[in-house]
C-alpha cells in the first residue's frame, strides 16, 4: 500500500524529454508557470494546455501516471473549487437558495482555478517523471550556483536533498517491514477511536525513528571513509552541457510565453 | 489428528495487473504436523519471506488456501486476528522493531494486544524473559541499553510471550557471533520442549538446519522444490548446489568422495560421518 506512493517517481525513458539538460527542464519548468499563471483567458489557456500536451505525449510517460499521482492532491482541488464557486460575486445569478449564491462567474472562476491547479500539478510531474533524482539535484545546484557569491552553502543543499530523494524508498520500505512486524505482534491499526489510532503509531514511529538515525550515522561514516569534505574543489563525474536540443526549447518557451502575452495584449 | 498447519496451492502475485507483477508463490502445498521443527531453506527471492508472511494472515493469497488446525485463517475477521496469535513470527533482524521505554513493557506488546489479564501478561513476560535468558534485573532497563545479541533475545521474547502453537522465525540467528547462535538457538529449542509448540525457522546456516530439524523445506523459483527429512533432501546434495544454496561442508567432502568413485552414503553432521567412515573401514577389513 505505502509502495503506491508515485509523488515524485522518476520513469526511466529515452524520450526527447528525458535527454535534457536538467537545467532547461528546471528553467522550462519556471517558463511554464510564468506563463501558466500570465494567461487571463480561455484562448492563452488554450495555448499553454497545447504546450503540456505536446510535451506529456514526446515524453511517453502514461497518463494512467499522471492521473494516479494526482490522487492525493484531489482534496485541495475540490476546496478551491468550492470556495471559488461560492464565493465569487457577479450578476449573472444561476442559483440562488438561503445566503448560498452560485453565479456564472462563479462557476467560470472555478473552473478556471481548478484548471491552473490541474496544469501546475502535471507540468511538474512531468519533470519529477522524466528527471532522475540526482540529475535532479545536479541541475539545481548548477543553476544555484551564483548564489555561493554571497556564502550560500549551494552544494551542501543539494547533497542533502539528494540523499533526502534517495532515501525516500528505502524508509517505505522500512516502514512496511516495522508494520508487518508489530502487526505479528498483534498491533491493530484499522479499528478504535482516533485517541488509540494515533497510540497505535508509536511501535512504529519509535524504530522508524531509531533507524533513520543510524542510517544517518552510517552513511555520514562512509561518506567521511571516502575523504567527503564538502563541495570545495569537488568535480563531476557527469558535466552538464547544453546541447541542440535546449536551445531549442528556450526558443519554444520563449514563443509560448510572448504568445501567452501577446494573446492577454490583445484582450480576447 | 488434523496437522496444525495445512498449507494448499498457494499462490500469491505481487503487484497483480501492474507494469511490476511478480509471481512471488506458485503452487505451494505442504503439511505441519505438531511439535515438529520445520528448516526453510532457498536462496533469497525465492519466495520464502513471502511464504511465512502468508501463515500468519498478513497477506492474503492470490489463490489457494491456509489452514490452522483444519479452519482456513481467512475464513472472517476473528480468525484471521487467531491466527496473529497462535503462529508468531519473528521476522529478520527483529531487534530494530524494539520501542518500549522498558524490556518488561516490550516484552508485555504481544500478550496486552490479546487482551489478557494483568497477571496472565505478568505471567507470560516473566516465563519468555525466562526462555530466553532475560534476568528479572534486566526486565527493567531500556531496551536500547542491551547488547545486540540481548536485544535479538528480547524481541524473540516478545513474539514466546504470545505462546503461539507454530513459532516462525526468518534467519534467527543472522549477523550473531558463534556464542550468541547457539544461545538463540538453544533458547528455540527449550521453548517447543516446553510447550510442545512447532517450530518453522528460515535459515541460510545449512549446518543449523540440519542438525535442529526433523523435516527440511526447500523453496526454489517460487515452487516447493524438495520436502523431507535432513537425510532425503542432503541426499540430493548435487540438485541443492544446482539450486545456488550451500550445504554442510561435511556433505561436500562426502559428495567429493561419491564423486570419486566411493560408495559412501550422503551425510550431513560430522557424528553420521564418523559412523559412516568407521563402516566403510569395516566393511573393508572383511572384505
Amino acid at each position: 500500500m505505502l509502495k503506491d506512493i508515485t509523488l515524485g517517481q522518476f520513469f526511466p525513458g529515452t524520450s526527447i524529454i528525458h535527454r535534457l539538460d536538467p537545467r532547461t527542464k528546471l528553467i522550462g519548468l519556471i517558463a511554464y508557470i510564468v506563463a501558466l499563471f500570465t494567461a487571463g483567458d480561455w484562448v492563452s489557456y488554450g495555448i499553454v494546455f497545447a504546450f503540456l500536451a505536446t510535451c506529456v505525449a514526446i515524453s511517453k510517460i502514461p497518463l494512467k501516471s499522471f492521473i494516479h499521482g494526482m490522487k492525493p492532491l484531489v482534496l485541495i482541488l475540490v476546496f478551491t473549487g468550492i470556495l471559488n464557486l461560492f464565493f465569487t460575486t457577479g450578476e449573472r445569478v444561476l442559483v440562488q437558495f438561503w445566503r448560498i449564491t452560485i453565479t456564472l462567474e462563479g462557476v467560470e472562476r472555478a473552473l478556471f482555478m481548478m484548471g491552473r491547479i490541474l496544469m501546475l500539478i502535471c507540468g511538474t510531474f512531468l519533470l519529477t517523471y522524466t528527471t532522475s533524482p540526482i540529475s535532479l539535484t545536479d541541475g539545481l545546484e548548477s543553476l544555484l550556483s551564483p548564489l555561493k557569491k554571497i556564502h550560500l552553502p549551494v552544494h551542501e543543499l543539494s547533497m542533502m536533498m539528494c540523499i533526502a530523494l534517495r532515501f525516500i524508498p528505502t524508509l517505505i520500505e522500512e516502514t512496511d517491514k516495522i508494520i508487518c512486524a508489530q502487526k505479528a505482534r498483534g498491533a491493530d491499526f484499522e479499528t478504535g477511536k482516533i485517541i488509540e489510532r494515533v497510540k497505535a503509531l508509536v511501535p512504529i514511529l519509535v524504530p522508524l525513528f531509531i533507524s533513520a538515525f543510524r542510517r544517518a550515522d552510517e552513511l555520514a561514516t562512509a561518506m567521511e571513509c571516502r575523504c567527503y569534505h564538502g563541495g570545495d574543489g569537488r568535480t563531476k563525474m557527469k558535466l552538464l552541457r547544453l546541447k541542440r536540443f535546449d536551445y531549442g526549447t528556450f526558443f519554444l518557451l520563449a514563443v509560448l510565453i510572448a504568445a501567452v502575452i501577446f494573446v492577454a495584449q490583445l484582450g480576447l | 489428528m488434523t496437522p496444525i498447519l495445512e498449507v494448499k496451492n498457494l499462490h500469491h502475485i505481487y503487484s497483480i495487473g501492474t507494469p511490476f507483477e511478480h509471481i512471488a508463490l506458485k503452487d505451494v502445498s505442504f503439511c505441519v504436523d505438531r511439535g515438529e521443527f520445520i528448516g526453510i531453506i532457498g536462496h533469497t527471492g525465492s519466495g520464502k519471506s513471502t511464504l511465512m508472511q502468508h501463515l500468519n494472515g498478513l497477506l492474503k493469497p492470490t489463490s489457494g488456501e491456509v489452514l490452522l488446525d483444519g479452519q482456513s485463517i481467512w475464513a472472517n475477521k476473528k480468525q484471521t486476528r487467531q491466527a496473529r496469535f497462535r503462529v508468531g513470527l519473528v521476522f529478520q533482524y527483529p531487534e530494530y522493531q524494539l520501542f518500549e521505554e522498558t524490556v518488561y513493557k516490550d516484552i508485555a506488546f504481544g500478550p496486552k494486544n490479546m487482551g489478557l489479564s494483568a497477571e496472565e501478561v505478568d505471567r507470560r513476560v516473566r516465563e519468555a524473559a525466562g526462555f530466553v535468558g532475560i534476568t528479572e534485573d534486566q526486565l527493567e532497563v531500556s531496551p536500547f541499553d542491551l547488547s545486540g545479541g540481548q536485544k535479538r533475545r528480547v524481541a524473540i521474547a516478545g513474539v514466546i510471550a504470545m505462546e503461539p502453537e507454530v513459532l516462525i522465525l526468518d534467519e534467527p540467528t543472522a549477523g550473531l557471533d558463534p556464542e550468541g547462535r547457539e544461545d538463540i538457538l538453544r533458547n528455540i529449542e527449550n521453548y517447543r520442549i516446553a510447550k510442545n509448540a512447532t517450530i518453522m525457522m528460515v535459515s541460510h546456516s545449512m549446518s543449523d538446519v540440519a542438525r535442529l530439524a526433523d523435516r527440511l523445506l526447500v523453496m526454489n523459483d517460487a515452487a516447493l522444490a524438495m520436502d523431507g527429512t535432513p537425510t532425503e533432501v542432503f541426499a540430493h546434495a548435487g540438485q541443492l548446489l544446482d539450486m545456488g544454496l550451500d550445504i554442510p561442508e561435511i556433505t561436500r567432502l562426502f559428495l567429493k568422495l561419491q564423486q570419486m568413485g566411493i560408495a559412501v552414503n550422503s551425510v550431513y553432521t560430522i557424528h553420521q560421518a564418523v559412523a559412516e567412515i568407521k563402516r566403510i573401514r569395516e566393511e573393508n577389513a572383511h572384505a
